[in-house]
């Protein structure tokens, strides 16, 4: 190696690996089921939560079929193997009795909250945001759910919505990504704790965007939620998640599931910015991060799309991915994926196109920094019924410094004749005369890449709800501070 | 013109790059109010010289001494070399996808304000600034709003290299080939931005090939470097004996 791509790697290594900010961890009292998982773990798990016989059965389906499958290997990953019978499935703080009010939240969590910015307490909290708090394995508080409830919409942790909207769980848990979907999504189905449930009536333009901050505090247990977006007919709504978690050298575990159900004419948007903790510079700890998240664009002219920016987690899997049956449904999956030291990212989509004049649009941005691995891989199936389907994907990757990796595995199959499909693919890298173009121009490195970063993943970060935005584009900075040079 | 003071004195200059010696004992004074043209032959360290006074972190300096504005500048960063007042116009200026232009020149000029810590000026002010800037090189303002160099032509890049250079006021401009491969409309362009630029405060390198440049601008010294040194300087006369008699003439 030259002497100025060792310059250039020095500096890449100084911008990636700022410290983490969201690192501390909070010490509260706990209520822990100890560490394992058996059948009887998860019987307790469902007392516990007092829940229905349904659902505990469920989980029992989901726990049978998850022992007879097998982890999948075939994604660019490489991990050492997960002893499920280290982890602790349950994990929540010591609740005195039913929530009326934040008063009686701990006024640790609440700090715990403000820290991490978001705000939970009356007068501080976002104006135009619902949040509901997710704390290791359960729902903490959730803001203007009254205000909510005025437009008919429910907007509550899913262990309430079991018990109070218990015919909505029934009827549509596990229909989009059913039990046996994968490895990972059965394993959820059997021991998921919380997650948010969203219901939007008929004709309602939800007037709030909703958003749920998920945190990891404990070192053992793993995070298991579990997501479901109802939208019906004419109705609109948008959705924001965020998670982190303490800086620890072993790897937790999270596995969700997220579902969307879009009826007709009925949009779903879908914004996530994950910045789980990565691991630090040589790799060591980091979240594990194995998620199946799906829309089903059910009625006709509906519409899901997802958002995503990915810049944490030592391992990230996920495919967000659409099922459009409704004539004239659009799916939408815009994502920025950064990867940094040794982080690997495998993530993409599936559009599946059923319905007549369906259309998808994939827009995924991967950059990779330090010695990461980055990888999309996508699949879009036009079914033989999708007459007049249209597919457009776009699949561009940048690199920075000599050492990262980025992968593109796009696969198409189409089964009729009607169809338009349109790919588009580059692979770009910040150079070392670029930089130098920069520097020459009195512009310091950091703001350079800032740029250029930005610039790149413009088409995603437009898609973004306003907070969002912000955020995502510091985030991004951040992450990559004295990466490159 | 030697009652000027020298603003770049190089002595004794040797670098190299992987270990292959480039420039081996370059001697140059430059003062200000002077305009200095440095022919010679392909590989003879031209683009070399002018990145290593920019700063370019592939070189390295082995042993000798750039003083800019009285002092040594050699462990300076090239941003702070930059801010300093040196400017190095491109031989083949980098496109840099999905920076809009603007942000960019405005991004140079507010870190330089920041640098004297002057205020910052906002998009709308900055418009104003640049737009007077524009005229001098005869672009549009669509310039503005296209990506950095990305989809430029041959010309346009390098009347975009002259913006910059009077957008920066830079006090010690290197033109690396900034010649070639223009036409002759945009040959005469560039060099009316470059005259009405200078003046006795300043000073300009010209690293060209051709004769033909040095009808529009005109040098006060011609210097010819061959295999990492200077080993000829005359006036503006040298540069056409070159054009007649060829590199091979002076060995």
């Amino acid at each position: 190696m030259n002497q100025s791509n060792k310059t250039l790697n020095n500096n890449i290594t100084k911008l990636v690996n700022q410290p983490y900010k969201y690192g501390f961890s909070t010490t509260i009292e706990k209520d822990i089921i100890e560490k394992g998982l058996n059948e009887k773990i998860i019987r307790l798990l469902s007392k516990k939560k007092n829940e229905p016989k349904f659902l505990l059965d469920f989980r029992l389906k989901a726990y049978k079929k998850w022992k007879e499958m097998q982890c999948p290997e075939w994604a660019q990953l490489k991990f050492s193997e997960i002893d499920y019978q280290d982890i602790i499935y349950y994990s929540a703080p010591k609740l005195k009795k039913k929530l009326n009010s934040l008063d009686e939240v701990d006024p640790e969590l609440l700090k715990t909250f403000d820290k991490l910015g978001i705000s939970l307490s009356e007068q501080k909290r976002l104006t135009n945001v619902a949040v509901d708090a997710v704390f290791d394995s359960i729902s903490i508080a959730t803001t203007f759910k009254a205000e909510l409830a005025e437009y008919g919409v429910i907007f509550c942790s899913i262990s309430e919505a079991v018990h109070d909207y218990a015919k909505f769980i029934e009827k549509y848990l596990g229909t989009v990504v059913p039990i046996g979907d994968n490895y990972f999504s059965a394993l959820n189905s059997a021991v998921f704790t919380d997650g948010s449930f969203c219901y939007i009536p008929k004709n309602v333009i939800c007037p709030l965007d909703l958003s749920t901050y998920f945190r990891i505090n404990d070192q053992k247990s793993g995070q298991f939620e579990r997501t479901l977006i109802i939208a019906e007919d004419n109705s609109q709504v948008s959705y924001l998640e965020g998670c982190t978690a303490p800086q620890y050298d072993n790897n937790q575990l999270h596995a969700a599931i997220v579902e969307l159900i879009a009826l007709e004419n009925a949009r779903i948007k879908y914004s996530t910015v994950q910045n789980w903790y990565s691991g630090d510079e040589k790799g060591q700890g980091g979240v594990y991060n194995f998620v199946t998240k799906r829309g089903l664009c059910a009625g006709s002219g509906s519409k899901i799309s997802w958002t995503q920016v990915e810049t944490g987690s030592s391992i990230t899997w996920k495919y967000p991915s659409c099922i459009l049956v409704g004539e004239n449904a659009q799916g939408e999956f815009y994502s920025v994926a950064l990867t940094n030291n040794y982080q690997q990212a495998d993530t993409g989509t599936k559009m599946i196109h059923i319905g007549k004049n369906t259309r998808s649009r994939i827009v995924s941005k991967g950059i990779s920094a330090g010695n990461s691995k980055n990888t999309y891989r996508g699949f879009v199936n036009i079914n033989k019924k999708a007459i007049g389907a249209r597919n457009y994907s776009q699949c561009d990757s940048l690199l920075i410094g000599n050492l990262s990796n980025a992968n593109t595995f796009p696969f198409i199959s189409v089964q009729n004749s009607t169809t338009k499909i349109e790919h588009e693919a580059s692979t770009s890298k910040i150079g070392e005369e670029q930089i130098f173009y920069f520097l020459q121009r009195g512009i310091s490195i950091e703001k350079g890449i800032e740029l250029m970063i930005s610039g790149f993943c413009r088409e995603v970060f437009t898609e973004l709800p306003l907070e969002f935005a912000s955020e995502a584009d510091r985030l991004l900075s951040l992450k990559l501070e004295g990466s490159v040079g | 013109m030697n009652l000027n003071s020298p603003i770049l004195e190089i002595k004794n200059l040797r670098a190299c790059i992987n270990n292959n010696e480039i420039l081996k004992n370059l001697n140059l004074t430059v003062n200000r109010g002077e305009i200095h043209a440095i022919m010679g032959p392909n590989g003879s360290g031209k683009s070399t010289f002018s990145k290593i006074i920019a700063g370019h972190p592939a070189y390295e300096v082995s042993s000798g001494e750039i003083i800019f504005k009285g002092s040594n500048i050699l462990d300076l960063d090239p941003e702070e070399r930059s801010h300093l007042g040196i400017f190095l116009a491109f031989q083949y200026p980098i496109e840099i996808p999905g920076v809009s232009n603007e942000d960019f020149l405005r991004l140079a000029y507010n870190s330089k304000q920041k640098f004297y810590n002057k205020p910052e000026v906002d998009p709308i002010e900055f418009f104003s600034i640049i737009s007077k800037k524009l005229e001098l090189v005869n672009m549009s303002s669509v310039f503005l709003s296209r990506n950095v160099n990305e989809g430029f032509s041959g010309g346009e890049k390098k009347r975009n290299e002259i913006l910059q250079m009077i957008l920066l006021e830079a006090e010690l401009s290197i033109l690396d080939e900034t010649d070639s491969g223009l036409d002759i409309d945009a040959l005469k362009i560039i060099s009316k931005g470059i005259n009405t630029f200078m003046d006795s405060n300043k000073a300009i390198i010209l690293i060209t090939h051709y004769q033909r440049l040095l009808d529009y601008i005109r040098p006060d010294y011609v210097h010819v470097m061959q295999n990492g040194k200077i080993i000829k300087t005359g006036s503006s006369e040298l540069a056409k004996e070159l054009e007649i008699k060829g590199y091979e003439w002076l060995k």
